[in-house]
């Protein structure tokens, strides 16, 4: 009785069109719900609240003081500086690793063991990856003492080079030699075998080969993992704010200090400000790498 | 025969070099937290980790962490983009620029946008660690994204809800017995990353002033930081044992393309 019942009214639903039309999109809503409170309105949020000024009120003050004071420029200066020269080392590193292990067994255990660390030490940045360098190259590391105590004084004795620059890229680096073999593993494994062996039987050298053949083919995947790497390094923030105690030198950095310090109190447009420029450089490199991404894949469809 | 020699010298050569990069700072990390008097080994700073009630909380909330973030993923996200993929393929571009947005939002950015919801979350979850798992959930959506939908292009997803469906399955029964075993390896190897990422996270969970592993490792390696990486280390050990022994790669359908593959070529020679 009961079932009967619940079968005219299930059918006077259905043959309520609006609801037929609608009903398929129920089952979108947890998802949509979700990445509407924590995905799009943070993002709005942050958007939105960069036109705060220092009074309270609304206006381009904290955008404007974030383009202008040196403070800020010069962090956004050496976050692109990080980015761009950790990058580079990574897809030049991870690269030429991408292309040993291509040409290992494609089926052995050795592949399947690299593929799995990699997995992780992409993962890896953050307060992990900093102790790993300090127990490495920190005053107290094993290759500062090493080297101490073979060579006496040299350029490792001072281990403050760790928190320059310089340091900054040889830990970033660390994480973005595994994610470049995540993503250009795969393009280096689609070289056939027989556009080398056509090279080789009309004459061409392996110079030749790589580069009339293997740098064009590559060149796209290997652009589009750079940018990768950019903003993979341009956003993170973990592995600089354990590594770094005092003073801000790179954007994510000053954006930390300016929600959790003072300066949010005084002036709560620089925060979103800030972020409004992250958001800004990361949406153009990410473009990029997109627009990159769907020319390799028409030319391995073709 | 010469040349084979010279390009295995190469890829010897980089693998070292490169492999070298990747796993002196590992072992440094060993050795690190195994000194002890001068010229010995000890294991002080291992079996001090129980000593710590505050570092082993966090590591357990961030085990929670993990777990809640993956059944999200498994409850939420894949019937979600089984049900778009099969019903409502017109909002596909739309989920995947969604999914895909977190790879152009920085985690700090995400904090100074997410700071005024936690404030309403706090008030009715309470300071719960578990509430970030929200936001944990938005964070691996790219990753979980792409090995789910690579899984889900990878079958014939309509045949087989078409079948289930004439067999008269249910819709919930045609999601969870019939696609969801097909696309198992692209959840798994989502699922994988995913708790990567949780146990790694600091960035959000620091600003916005929850103890979760990463936290707790960081305030703790100011005063004991021969514990902390220690720690770092286990935890690193642990991440990789998941990755190596999870099956996230489809090994026997890959073999099996391969015998079929061969198979083919025989026919045709």
């Amino acid at each position: 009785m009961q079932n009967k019942e619940r079968a005219i009214s299930l059918k006077k639903f259905e043959t309520n069109s609006l609801f037929r039309k609608i009903f398929p999109y129920l089952g979108v809503v947890p998802f949509a719900l979700l990445a509407l409170f924590f995905l799009i309105w943070p993002t709005l949020v942050v958007v939105y609240g960069s036109f705060q000024n220092l009074e309270g009120g609304y206006g381009f003050g904290s955008l404007i003081e974030v383009v202008t004071n040196e403070k800020y420029l010069n962090g956004f200066k050496v976050s692109i500086k990080l980015a761009a020269y950790s990058a580079l080392a990574g897809s030049i590193l991870g690269g030429l690793f991408s292309w040993a292990i291509a040409n290992g067994n494609r089926e052995g255990y050795f592949r399947r063991l690299v593929l799995a660390a990699s997995g992780v030490f992409a993962q890896f940045g953050g307060v992990m990856l900093t102790f790993a360098f300090l127990a490495t190259f920190g005053f107290n590391g094993m290759l500062t003492i090493l080297a101490n105590s073979y060579f006496g004084q040299n350029i490792l004795t001072d281990a403050s080079w760790l928190y320059s620059l310089l340091g900054l890229v040889v830990v970033y680096t660390f994480f973005q030699i595994p994610l470049m073999l995540i993503v250009f593993l795969p393009a280096i494994e689609n070289l056939k075998p027989e556009w080398k062996e056509a090279s080789e039987s009309l004459g061409g050298s392996t110079t030749n080969y790589w580069l009339r053949i293997g740098a064009p083919i590559l060149a796209p995947s290997f652009l589009g993992a750079l940018l990768l790497l950019f903003a993979n390094a341009f956003s993170a923030y973990a592995t600089a704010a354990a590594l770094i105690s005092q003073g801000s030198p790179i954007v994510p950095l000053q954006i930390g200090f300016a929600i959790s310090g003072e300066v949010s109190r005084t002036n709560p447009g620089i925060s979103k400000a800030l972020a409004v420029g992250m958001i800004l450089i990361v949406v153009v490199v990410m473009f990029g790498y997109f627009k990159l991404q769907s020319k390799v894949s028409k030319w391995v469809k073709s | 025969m010469k040349k084979i020699k010279r390009i295995d010298l190469w890829r010897w050569m980089i693998i070292a070099f490169v492999g070298s990069y990747l796993l002196i700072p590992v072992f440094a990390m060993l050795e690190f937290s195994t000194r002890g008097a001068p010229g010995e080994r000890s294991a002080d700073a291992w079996t001090a980790i129980p000593t710590f009630p505050k570092l082993l909380s966090s590591v357990y909330s961030s085990l929670q962490l993990a777990v809640v973030v993956i059944l999200a993923v498994v409850f939420i996200l894949v019937p979600t983009m089984i049900w778009i993929h099969l019903r409502l393929p017109h909002l596909r571009r739309y989920m995947e620029l969604i999914c895909l947005l977190p790879l152009t939002i920085p985690a700090i950015v995400i904090v100074v946008g997410i700071a005024p919801t936690y404030r309403v979350l706090y008030q009715i979850f309470g300071s719960s660690t578990l509430t970030l798992s929200f936001v944990y959930f938005i964070l691996v959506l790219p990753y979980s994204y792409r090995s789910i939908s690579a899984s889900l292009f990878s079958i014939d997803s309509h045949t087989l809800s078409e079948a289930s469906r004439s067999l008269g399955a249910s819709t919930i029964r045609m999601i969870a017995g019939v696609i969801v075993p097909n696309i198992k390896v692209g959840i798994m190897s989502g699922a994988v990353i995913s708790i990567a990422l949780v146990l790694g996270e600091f960035t959000i969970s620091n600003l916005l002033n929850f103890e979760t592993m990463q936290v707790v490792i960081n305030l703790l390696g100011k005063r004991d930081a021969a514990t902390s990486v220690a720690v770092s280390l286990a935890a690193l050990i642990f991440a990789f044992v998941l990755l190596a022994i999870l099956p996230t790669t489809n090994r026997s359908r890959s073999s099996k393309l391969k015998t079929n593959r061969k198979a083919k070529v025989a026919k045709y020679e």
